[in-house]
């Protein structure tokens, strides 16, 4: 992303978006990252068909207003627009949880935990198995 | 007793539809029954606790005002021996009466479970998957047969009479706890933990269930309507019900554009259209059910135009956002809407 803004002049301040003050907020946007299929590409911030979004690497910017611009426009290679799929106060939502998947967010009203399932069951958890052992080939036989 | 007489009937009234006292299926009528031995066991005890209370409070023997002044009372004998025989005789009653009641329990359950398991292996049952949210309830009707005539729904269950039905229950986010009092108890929906519940019903009759664990800020408004039909009726019910919307008329065309070009069909389902989401409940049949937003409000066309303007009025805090359409399009929309039945 360059420094390079239109009208020139000098950089304009970061913008502010107020949902990110709010856990409540937050934990919305979170709910809407999975509802409205973020997670599809961009899975739980590791990214898989679209960037990851819990690296400090922003393509097209990192500030709330870009981010927001991001959802709502769409961008090149892949990312729909969801303009009037959504509600804006919903982007906002979406926009706050994505800079927390970034670390930018307040510590305090970021979600303590995700969502989403958290990891396989402990190895002592499987019911107890078989195994299906497949007769010893000739070769393997003790002498 | 006016007061008394009106609030009896008033609740008389209510209680026919969401009542554990006037069970509708077989499972229901084993609780009423053991409820009704509680009942009158219970009420035996307290009429005999309130007349010992009330010998315990007669005056045992006239004072000593006629004795004249100055005269002694004499000192009561002692009671401590007949004190003891009347406590320990108490205890045992207690102790026997308890165990009465935990085997009168017991067996209410045990023939809840023989049910189960003599249901389990009959090949003409429903098998209905009944998923909760926040704030309403996802009805699926499961075929193994023919898996394209699976059919969904949303806060609206019918059940044909006298056919069991295994109701496979989960939850999408919290806990919570699905209960029509005129079929059986409660049972938890958890998240990620499917549990079963099997009921039969036995009379037709419309009734209500509701959720019975706190899920949220609008637990009290998910509410399900729990339909018990004739076999004939229930399957009319499930024929209308597993068709496609039609296509839309020309004067429709406009309120399905509006749905299609909105935040509609972000999160909703109308089987036979491009929206295909499962975030709130199937929109397919919406004009065939008698309330929205699980119970909340009637389905008429001025709460449904309320609803989609801003549900956050209606119910604070759930997952619908308010929708600003020009008035125009809010029309057509609901003209749409009110077409699919």
């Amino acid at each position: 992303m360059s420094d390079l803004h239109p009208g020139g002049g000098p950089t304009p301040a970061a913008s502010k978006n107020g949902y990110e003050e709010s856990a409540y907020a937050i934990s919305e946007g979170q709910k809407l990252y999975t509802t409205m299929n973020c997670v599809g590409c961009h899975f739980h911030g590791g990214g898989g068909i679209g960037p990851p979004l819990m690296d400090n690497e922003w393509i097209y910017g990192s500030d709330p207003q870009q981010i927001f611009a991001s959802i709502v426009e769409g961008r090149p290679n892949g990312m729909p627009s969801f303009r009037g799929k959504i509600t804006d106060y919903q982007v906002w939502q979406i926009a706050a949880y994505v800079r927390c998947l970034g670390g930018l967010a307040p510590s305090g009203t970021a979600p303590g935990r995700g969502d989403e399932l958290q990891g396989p069951k402990p190895p002592n958890s499987g019911p107890a198995q078989t195994p299906q052992n497949s007769s010893l080939p000739k070769s393997a036989e003790r002498p | 007793m006016i007061l008394f007489s009106r609030t009896a009937s008033l609740v008389l009234a209510i209680s026919d539809i969401q009542s554990a006292l006037s069970p509708a299926g077989e499972q229901g009528a084993s609780i009423t029954r053991l409820w009704w031995i509680y009942f009158w066991v219970l009420t035996a005890i307290f009429i005999l606790v309130a007349i010992f209370l009330f010998l315990a409070m007669l005056p045992r023997r006239k004072g000593p005002v006629e004795a004249g002044p100055g005269a002694i009372e004499q000192p009561p004998a002692p009671q401590e021996r007949s004190l003891a025989k009347v406590v320990i005789g108490a205890v045992i009653a207690s102790i026997v009466v308890l165990f009465v009641l935990l085997f009168v329990d017991f067996f209410a359950g045990r023939s809840i479970y023989a049910l189960n398991d003599q249901n389990t292996g009959d090949a003409n049952a429903l098998t209905i998957k009944i998923t909760g949210h926040q704030w309403w309830w996802q009805v699926d009707y499961e075929n193994k047969a023919e898996p394209s005539k699976m059919m969904t729904t949303a806060n609206e269950l019918h059940v044909p009479v006298g056919r069991p039905v295994k109701l496979t229950l989960q939850s999408s986010d919290v806990i919570h706890s699905f209960w029509v009092p005129n079929m059986h108890g409660k049972k938890d929906l958890v998240p990620g933990h499917p549990t079963e519940m099997w009921l039969t019903a036995t009379r037709a009759g419309t009734f209500r269930g509701q959720c019975a664990e706190f899920c949220g800020l609008q637990h009290a408004h998910m509410r399900l309507i729990f339909v018990a039909d004739t076999p004939e009726q229930f399957e009319k019910w499930m024929q209308s019900s597993s068709t496609d919307a039609p296509p839309p008329t020309d004067t429709l065309a406009r309120g399905r554009d509006v749905f299609m070009s909105n935040q509609c069909m972000m999160c909703h389902t109308i089987n036979g259209t491009n929206a295909r989401a499962t975030v709130g409940p199937d929109l397919t049949h919406i004009a065939s059910r008698p309330m929205l937003a699980a119970g909340a409000i009637p389905n008429t066309r001025g709460y449904l135009a309320g609803w989609i303007a801003n549900p956050q009025n209606i119910k604070p805090g759930v997952r619908m956002p308010p929708n600003t359409l020009p008035s125009d399009d809010l029309n057509a929309l609901l003209d749409y809407l009110e077409s699919l039945k």
